[in-house]
């Protein structure tokens, strides 16, 4: 399931992300906040309005925000 | 030669508190705020060991890794590999860890021990962590990363004794040079993450109070409200609650200049004090409470960890004009001042994005416009309330901070779509956890703008409005000749020139004399306009009175609001234009700028102007 697709509050790890889709420095910063497979994260909030964009994320003990064409790049599997 | 002393950098993730330590080891004051990317340039200052030894400490901007995304990345980076022109490499890191955050600070600080320059680390904001249930072995946490660790919490100033010690003892431990060693990426950071799991001691869940606030703040709905309401009280409060302070100040200065009139003769030294000095200098410093309270809200914005939440909330907005939340923090800090806004961009990754939001950075209302906002407002919109607490004046004040973003929304959209041609733009931004302003930072912060402040009017308001007084002071006009002593002076002959120019927007000839000193700083447009009517009163024989009565006789209500319109969109300011200058490297940009605010500003004035004749104003 794609990071926008994710019910909030639920604990997911990530399987893949399609780093082809981002641009380079949106890929490297991803990596640098620690978005990489295998790495378990939550999401926490949905962004204002009917928009719903951006997302905030819990990766490791921090929160981060990005825009779901982003998410959308990051394929996760809930946590049972 | 006496030798140079060490050279000493903090490094480490943005928010991490480096600029925290930095300023309790040098006893500097670098701004510091809960949010990623408040430092922006490289700050040395000196500290100093036990044995009294001297050593330089620099504050670099937080980065991710030394492979830069920002342009406060690549200073860091620079730094750190001794890339930077006329500066020496560092002798050694202060890494500086948030103890909360490990898993995602590990990596960079592998990346920087990998260097091979002597380290120690900084184990920072232990505090926080404690206070979020999560326990670490320091020890532990050193071997794991071959070099000296001390738990510090900077802005309690503890630990700062035994880093410094560590610190003299690594720098003096002679030691063979090591050579940098590549590892993968994705290799440092599973080790980073192993290293992080491995320290904790105990982890219980804390009280959580970040994500229960965020649910309130970052709500759909809820969030745009409160981060509406939120600015609203901030510009209700710039007016409401400062008109007592700013009425003690102005009662002050009246006695000052009653007392002076009584005790010198008329002559041209009274004139100075009076016209020049009292009248001119004094009708700015009046606005000191006004540009205070402004300050307070930004600073607990800033201090809280709000800053990045009200990105988040404005994100989609600003998305519509081709900009993100990221260049709404600049954009924020603009209304204290464009300067500092446009220097925060360096953050922004997306440099066309970045651009676009330096070139409308002047249009938030610095606080620097405010003391003409509100000589204008308080002379001609009567002091009425329109809803229970909600005052007029504050409205029309509220109004026009919105015509400036409304004006910025539109300019940004036209640049980016026209100019820089960007249909991209990009969020991504970790969201630090919420913490309470601690009030001695709050109120040094204050204390230091103030000052910062009663400087600028002692300095360059002060210079500007001399020069203007001289100006309007010479020649002198033949006493009973019929020609008014500011017409006839040399600023009056140089005002003539430009009435011509400005008369078509409704200015008369008082405006054109006081926009040309206003380039120096806006407010010595207030302090101008004080000045020639003070002039003008001496001549008149009339007893001094404040600027705004005397406004609301001779303007037109049509010429007033042109009056702020113009002061809307005017890039009146050179420090601003001179910033511009260096953050884009070279003329094009600044010159672009300056062109089309002044087009907007001439605009909007002329259309303000012939609206309100229209209307009968
Ligand atoms: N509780 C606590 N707060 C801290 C500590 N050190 C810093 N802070 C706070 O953390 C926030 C960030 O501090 P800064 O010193 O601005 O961080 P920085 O590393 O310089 O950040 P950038 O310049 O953005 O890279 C501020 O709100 C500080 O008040 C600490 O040891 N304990
Ligand atoms: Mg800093």
């Amino acid at each position: 399931m794609q990071l926008d697709h994710l019910p909030l509050n639920r604990a997911a790890v990530i399987r893949a992300i399609d780093w082809d889709v981002l641009p380079d420095q949106e890929g490297h910063r991803l990596r640098s906040l620690g978005f990489e497979p295998g790495v378990t994260i939550e999401a926490l909030h949905k962004g204002i309005l009917m928009w719903r964009d951006p997302l905030a994320v819990r990766v490791g003990r921090m929160t981060v925000a990005l825009r779901t064409n982003v998410a959308a790049a990051i394929d996760c599997e809930l946590k049972p | 030669m006496t030798q140079m002393p060490p050279l000493v950098a903090l490094v480490g993730n943005p928010n991490a508190g480096k600029s925290a330590l930095f300023n309790a080891l040098t006893g500097a004051r670098q701004k510091i705020a809960n949010y990623p990317g408040v430092t922006v340039e490289r700050k040395s200052g000196r500290a100093t060991f036990d044995d009294g030894q001297p050593v330089e400490m620099i504050d670099l901007p937080g980065a991710y890794s030394l492979d830069p995304d920002s342009l406060d990345e690549a200073v860091t980076r620079d730094v750190v590999l001794g890339n930077l022109e006329g500066h020496r490499r560092p002798d050694a890191l202060v890494i500086v860890l948030d103890a909360g955050n490990l898993d995602n600070h590990l990596r960079f600080a592998l990346e920087l021990i990998a260097q091979g320059l002597p380290t120690v680390v900084a184990l920072n904001m232990v505090d926080l962590a404690e206070r979020d249930g999560l326990q670490l072995d320091a020890e532990k946490l050193a071997r794991a990363l071959g070099a000296p660790v001390i738990e510090t919490v900077a802005v309690r100033r503890r630990g700062l004794a035994p880093l410094m010690a560590e610190l003299e003892r690594t720098l003096k431990t002679p030691r063979a040079s090591v050579e940098p060693v590549a590892v993968s990426f994705g290799a440092k950071n599973q080790q980073a993450r192993d290293i992080a799991r491995s320290v904790i001691v105990s982890e219980t869940s804390g009280r959580q109070w970040t994500r229960r606030l965020d649910s309130v703040l970052l709500h759909p709905v809820g969030g745009v409200v409160i981060l509406l309401a939120l600015l609203f009280l901030m510009f209700q409060a710039v007016y409401g609650w400062s008109e007592a302070p700013i009425g003690w100040i102005e009662s002050g200065f009246a006695l000052l200049s009653d007392a002076i009139t009584g005790a010198l003769p008329d002559g041209l030294f009274r004139s100075f004090l009076t016209d020049g000095v009292i009248a001119g200098v004094g009708s700015v410093i009046v606005f000191l409470p006004q540009i205070l309270i402004l300050f307070l809200f930004i600073l607990l914005l800033e201090a809280s960890g709000y800053m990045t939440r009200a990105a988040f909330v404005m994100d989609r907005v600003m998305a519509a004009v081709g900009l993100s939340g990221h260049s709404f923090i600049p954009l924020l800090s603009s209304f204290a001042c464009a300067i500092p806004g446009i220097m925060a961009t360096r953050t922004i990754m997306d440099q066309k994005e970045r651009l676009a939001t330096i070139l409308i950075a002047p249009l938030m209302t610095c606080s620097a416009r405010l003391p003409v906002y509100t000589v204008i407002i308080g002379a001609f919109i009567p002091s009425t309330t329109v809803g229970p607490g909600i005052g007029l004046q504050g409205l029309v004040l509220f109004g026009l901070y919105i015509a400036g973003i409304l004006g910025a929304m539109l300019a940004a959209a036209v640049i980016q779509r026209f100019v820089t041609q960007s249909r991209t733009s990009s969020f991504l931004i970790e969201m630090p956890r919420y913490q309470w302003p601690r009030l001695r930072d709050i109120a040094l912060n204050l204390w230091q703008r103030a000052w910062v402040f009663l400087r600028r009017a002692g300095t360059i308001i002060f210079a500007a409005t001399i020069i203007l007084w001289a100006l309007l002071s010479f020649p002198k006009a033949h006493v009973g000749s019929g020609i008014s002593q500011v017409e006839y002076s040399f600023a009056g002959r140089v005002a003539d020139g430009l009435e011509p120019i400005v008369r078509p927007i409704g200015f008369n000839h008082d405006i054109a004399l006081a926009l040309i000193p206003a380039m120096a700083a806006r407010e010595v447009a207030v302090s101008a306009l004080a000045t020639v009517y003070a002039i003008d009163a001496a001549d008149e024989d009339a007893a001094a009175s404040s600027l705004g009565p005397k406004l609301a006789a001779d303007w037109s209500l049509a010429t007033a609001l042109a009056f702020l319109a113009w002061f809307v969109f005017a890039p009146q300011c050179i420090s601003t234009i001179a910033v511009t200058r260096r953050e884009t490297n070279g003329w094009k940009w600044p010159i672009f700028m300056v062109t089309y605010l002044f087009a907007l500003a001439y605009a909007a004035a002329g259309i303000t102007y012939w609206t309100a004749r229209s209307f009968g104003l």
